[in-house]
């Protein structure tokens, strides 16, 4: 098994499995690693979630003139359909709660970027409140700063967080 | 027969709660509505606000009056210049201050410019929210452009703070005025385009005519401002009745609905659109020359080259930003049109240099509470209508 072996009209075959040749060609060898982390990071479906200014700024990411669409990012309104989640805006202590309600919410892998000075560290408003940054709550994966951040800090901010999904190790597994 | 009589008996039904948000995509942010249904009708709403609250009020209270006006920019952070002119103007009227001319006519210009982003982003999201995708997309792709143009202005595209008490910061720029004036010939046919899908649409006329019905008395009573009052009927508009700024020197009409339904608030708004269009053209056609900050070195910040070159000018700033400056006493109140409704400040001045009671007047808090009016007896598929027919920031709504 494995062997490449030619047969009489010159094509190189290949046995995979017991019983089953097929044409070595077809044949890629990669690590499980590799192959998942590249499927999971080409399509991340991220939780359309927007708190406050930090959304507007997201809405205009997802729209036509930025298109994050053709990254494979497609915005989802259900939390169990979505691989990340973009905590756009100032979480207020009433807040808290449903964003890490959401977040529960969320299928295993799941990942947090936390949008603007107010989610990263609670910005300008060092209130009675609001809470002081979103990562007491939540396990945050990439910060975008800026308040609120362009467009191409979004991008930038998801291309961080495909990066980070790219050097995972044995994420897959059933043991994690 | 056993089947039918099963069938034809009574069977019990009972209301059902749901509540709607605070994560939901067509609630425009965080608002929640716990809705009694009874079937497809909603028998209660209960909208509950709060979920925002960053205490900018208390924060203003905190600062002094000139390193609190970033703060206004995150309250309706959809049209960031409309609340930093109202902010201005209530500040002003608080010192006595008289605006230059030039300055004048410059905020007008820009805060039409937000009224246009802020209505292009509920057109666009109003729409969405019924089931249509292309109309959004379309006026996303207009407010890029109107963004990039408060960077050439002042650098930011959403949080500008770009008015200063006594003033503006900086002059604008040829090529700000020649890359407007561009974008002011295209957007009536820009607007065509739009209208062309969503105006005469049969199934947007089937969700939005006669949906959300308040009458011009009923409106009043509400204390409904902006498109949402004048959707009913009522010729209200602080621009006109009590101009600030150069709305005076402006030509512009105001838009009113008759029947007050969605439809009707929906194309008083689309009518606004064009006025504010109309608005802009004229500031650039007509801009003075002049200075663009008031001489009155105690209670305006100095020019910003000048704190960069200059010990006494730094000086100055520093005071002025640090401890503030010696107002009088007194209590104001100045009401602006903003885009969502009249968006009044109110001060109460101690003397010192941070006020001692700031006080917003959010036109969305006001339009969130005739949620209830609106949705009770409809259906609950009307809810997400009315929800974007008000227009409600949630940012303003909560402070």
């Amino acid at each position: 098994m494995g062997l490449i072996t030619t047969d009489t009209t010159g094509n190189q075959l290949v046995e995979v499995e017991e019983g089953t040749v097929i044409m070595a060609p077809n044949i890629i060898i990669t690590s499980m690693d590799k192959l998942i982390n590249w499927s999971r990071r080409s399509s991340l479906w991220p939780m359309t979630f927007g708190l406050a200014c930090c959304a507007i700024e997201m809405m205009a990411t997802y729209a036509s003139h930025n298109d994050l669409d053709r990254m494979g990012i497609i915005p989802r309104g259900s939390p169990r359909q979505s691989d990340f989640m973009f905590v756009a805006g100032t979480v207020t202590k009433k807040m808290a709660q449903i964003v890490r309600r959401v977040y529960d919410q969320m299928p295993e892998p799941r990942y947090v970027i936390s949008v603007g000075s107010c989610a990263s560290s609670g910005g300008i408003f060092n209130t009675y409140s609001t809470v002081q940054g979103c990562d007491s709550i939540l396990p945050v994966d990439v910060y975008i700063p800026g308040c609120p951040p362009r467009p191409e800090a979004f991008i930038d901010g998801i291309i961080k967080l495909q990066e980070k999904i790219k050097h995972e190790h044995f994420r897959w597994s059933r043991w994690r | 027969m056993e089947h039918i009589e099963d069938i034809e008996k009574p069977f019990r039904t009972q209301e059902l709660t749901i509540s709607m948000g605070p994560q939901h995509p067509a609630t425009h942010g965080v608002l929640r509505l716990v809705l009694n249904l009874s079937g497809e009708n909603v028998v209660k709403c209960t909208p509950y606000v709060g979920y925002l609250h960053r205490g900018i009020e208390k924060l203003g209270e905190n600062r002094t009056y000139f390193s609190a006006l970033p703060l206004s920019d995150r309250l309706d952070y959809i049209a960031s210049m409309n609340n930093n002119v109202g902010y201005v103007n209530a500040v002003e009227k608080l010192f006595g201050i008289e605006v230059p001319e030039r300055a004048k006519f410059i905020r007008t210009m820009v805060a039409e410019m937000g009224r246009i982003s802020s209505h292009i982003v509920w057109l666009g999201t109003h729409i969405l929210d019924i089931g249509a995708t292309t109309p959004f997309l379309h006026s996303m792709a207009q407010r890029e452009r109107l963004l990039d143009l408060f960077e050439i202005l002042c650098g930011a595209r959403l949080t500008v703070s770009y008015p200063r008490i006594g003033g503006v910061r900086n002059d604008v720029s040829q090529e700000f005025l020649d890359k407007l004036y561009e974008f002011v010939l295209e957007f009536p046919s820009n607007m065509d385009n739009y209208e062309t899908l969503v105006t005469e649409n049969r199934i947007w006329k089937h969700r939005t005519v006669g949906i959300g019905v308040i009458s011009a008395e009923e409106a009043i009573n509400w204390g409904l401002t902006g498109g949402t009052l004048r959707g009913s009927g009522v010729d209200y508009d602080v621009r006109k009745y009590a101009p600030y700024d150069a709305y005076d020197k402006v030509e512009f009409d105001i838009p009113v609905g008759k029947n007050g339904d969605c439809y009707d608030r929906y194309l008083v708004r689309v009518g606004e659109l064009r006025q504010a269009n109309r608005i802009i053209k004229q500031c650039i056609e007509n801009l003075p020359a002049g200075p663009i900050m008031s001489d009155v070195p105690k209670l305006t910040l100095p020019p910003k080259d000048m704190v960069m070159k200059d010990m006494e000018h730094l000086i100055h700033q520093f005071i002025l930003i640090t401890k503030g400056p010696s107002v009088p006493e007194g209590e104001v109140y100045m009401g602006t049109e903003a885009p969502k409704g009249e968006l009044g400040f109110y001060f109460v001045s101690d003397g010192t240099g941070k006020p001692y009671r700031m006080r917003v007047r959010a036109p969305s808090f006001v339009h969130a509470s005739v949620l209830p009016r609106l949705c009770e007896g409809g259906l609950v598929a009307d809810v997400i209508a009315n929800i974007g027919t008000i227009d409600i920031v949630l940012g303003e709504c909560d402070r």
